[in-house]
């Protein structure tokens, strides 16, 4: 199996910015099945990187190794200069929305406030310094108004935005979102991306976001890491998301075309696109990747 | 029988004082059970797992027997029974429907095992009656301590665990990427919920666990949605069913204690489901405004 790397960009990291991720060498097999090896990454403070490519690549175990919770088959993970390890306070983890049922006893400020401390052993006591920072990180994904109302009672984009400040609880160095766009509409797509790339520029926190759809991050992203049955590419989206190299990736013809400021990639992914008309409502817009 | 005299044969109120005192022990244990059965049912609300909650009670009955026949404590006898059911749902199924099945395949085997020992058994047919409906008035000295002493543990686990445990319970994805041992605590979890069913086996039987270890949550989590309110509410709810079930039943002659637990918790159920309802018509009304709302207000997005 070839490896394509020859478009990643010059290192953004540098000595004195040293990357926040640093994958060297890594290979993740199951068993038999390798899903990518060789693969050098460095993801800089403050950069937002998305990882594409079609279901059962390896996206989301990508990020279940930067979790610590599957180990490399071969190669090094670092975070912040460090191994990988479980229960990793550099990292803030965004998962896919899910419905909550409207009896679940939390409210949306309880699932922001699980952020910072929910991983404490006792019953916890009322803190006025917690209370404090739980309204703030509210304040700043534009939640404050539904703060106090069931969590089973919000919408898709209203609990997405607050796993947002969830995940920013701890003012991490890295966000691992594995897509949380899913499910959402158009418009919430679009706001909780908005909200993601104010956060991480104002906070300097990196950004790793798997995701099927790269239209609503395409304005905020840096590179992307394009897995395809074990080989990857690792570019711009400039240079990734072009009729060449996609077609080199796949192996087979690929066509990318540009309709409207949206990139539409025809012919790789056909077999996720019916996938992904059965697993949300979003089969116009997806259907046209 | 005029619908008066059923009632004079039901109710007598004989002697109420006497009984009250007498029953000091029982109506203590009543109340801890109360405060374990409120907590324990905030997370198999939160966990949605009351069918696990059936299944532990049915293999306690089968160790209850199985104590019974052999002349055994009969306390011990479904406490063990519980946990062993506790362990095999919590180590055997990761998914709420893999949990679900083999809950369906324990239940009718424990239930089995324990007529199985009933038929054997060829003591007191109070005593076997006594396990399906609950018999803390009859219960010994002994056993009150037993109960005493499983009942702190529960509570000082729960203590311990409580954060990671609600944190694994209502988010279980973020848990584990935030380093808190979601298996490890699902096992834990199932141990104390097996300690407490074993507990209110005592108070309403085997059939009616379901009153103390379910509707207690069921019903605060009607009104609230706050971390410290839904517990709060819960145990008054439980504590409530189980304590004013002994003080009423004292009344009767004839009938045993859990008919009257249950029938509590049902009307708190009934009471707190009406105010829950109008609640949520109002939040879903609140949702729809918000939304209304946000579509009014453009986003600025870069080009």
């Amino acid at each position: 199996m070839a490896t394509d790397s020859d478009a990643s960009p010059a290192q953004t990291a540098s000595a004195d910015h040293p990357p926040v991720i640093r994958l060297r060498d890594a290979e993740l097999r199951f068993g038999e099945r390798v899903l990518w090896h060789d693969l050098d990454l460095d993801v800089a403070p403050g950069e937002f990187v998305a990882v594409l490519g079609p279901n059962g690549t390896g996206k989301t175990s990508l990020l279940k190794v930067l979790l610590g919770q599957h180990a490399l088959s071969t190669g090094s993970a670092e975070i912040n200069g460090r191994n990988v390890h479980s229960g990793n306070s550099a990292i803030g983890y965004i998962p896919q929305q899910r419905g909550i049922d409207q009896h679940t006893p939390m409210r949306g400020r309880d699932l922001v406030r699980m952020g910072i401390d929910g991983h404490c052993w006792g019953p916890g006591r009322f803190l006025k310094r917690r209370r404090q920072l739980v309204d703030e990180l509210l304040e700043s994904v534009g939640a404050r108004e539904y703060a106090d109302a069931p969590a089973g009672t919000l919408s898709g984009g209203e609990l997405q935005r607050l796993r947002v400040a969830q995940a920013l609880a701890n003012d991490p160095s890295v966000l691992l979102c594995d897509e949380p766009l899913l499910s959402l509409d158009i418009h919430h797509q679009k706001v909780v991306a908005n909200l993601l790339h104010e956060q991480r520029v104002k906070r300097n926190t990196s950004v790793v976001f798997v995701t099927h759809e790269i239209n609503p991050i395409l304005p905020y992203v840096d590179r992307v890491l394009y897995i395809v049955g074990g080989h990857f590419l690792v570019g711009t989206p400039a240079e990734v998301m072009t009729t060449q190299s996609l077609t080199r990736l796949y192996g087979s013809p690929v066509e990318v075309v540009r309709v409207g400021g949206r990139l539409i990639v025809v012919g790789g992914e056909a077999e996720c696109v019916d996938h992904h008309v059965h697993e949300d409502d979003m089969s116009i817009e997806r259907g046209a990747i | 029988m005029s619908a008066q005299e059923i009632f004079g044969s039901l109710f007598t109120f004989e002697d109420y004082g006497e009984l009250v005192a007498l029953l000091t022990n029982s109506l203590i244990a009543a109340g801890l059970l109360g405060v374990v059965g409120g907590l324990i049912s905030v997370f198999v609300m939160a966990r949605d797992i009351p069918f696990a909650v059936h299944g532990v009670s049915e293999l306690s009955f089968a160790g209850a027997a199985f104590a019974l026949l052999i002349g055994f404590d009969v306390v011990g006898g479904s406490i063990i029974g519980s946990i062993i059911a506790a362990l095999i749902i919590g180590i055997g199924g990761a998914k709420a429907s893999e949990k679900n099945a083999i809950i369906g395949v324990l239940m009718p085997f424990g239930l089995g095992l324990a007529i199985l020992f009933l038929a054997l058994y060829d003591g007191r047919a109070a005593s076997k009656f006594g396990l399906l409906t609950g018999q803390i008035v009859a219960i010994t000295p002994g056993q009150i301590m037993t109960l005493v002493v499983c009942s702190l543990i529960v509570l000082l686990v729960l203590a311990v665990i409580w954060r990671p445990l609600m944190f694994a319970s209502l988010d279980p994805e973020v848990a584990r990427a935030k380093g808190v041992p979601v298996s490890g605590l699902t096992i834990v979890f199932m141990l104390v919920l097996g300690l407490a069913v074993a507990l209110s086996v005592q108070v309403v039987g085997v059939l009616l666990v379901l009153a103390l270890l379910i509707t207690p949550a069921a019903a605060a989590t009607q009104l609230s949605a706050s971390p410290v309110w839904v517990p709060v509410f819960s145990v008054i709810f439980a504590v409530t069913a189980s304590v004013g079930g002994i003080l009423i039943a004292l009344g009767s002659p004839v009938v045993p204690i859990s008919p009257f637990v249950t029938t509590i918790s049902f009307l708190i159920y009934l009471v707190c489901r009406l105010v829950g309802q109008r609640r949520m018509k109002h939040l879903h009304r609140r949702r729809t405004a918000r939304a209304a709302d946000e579509h009014d207000k453009p986003v600025a997005f870069p080009a």
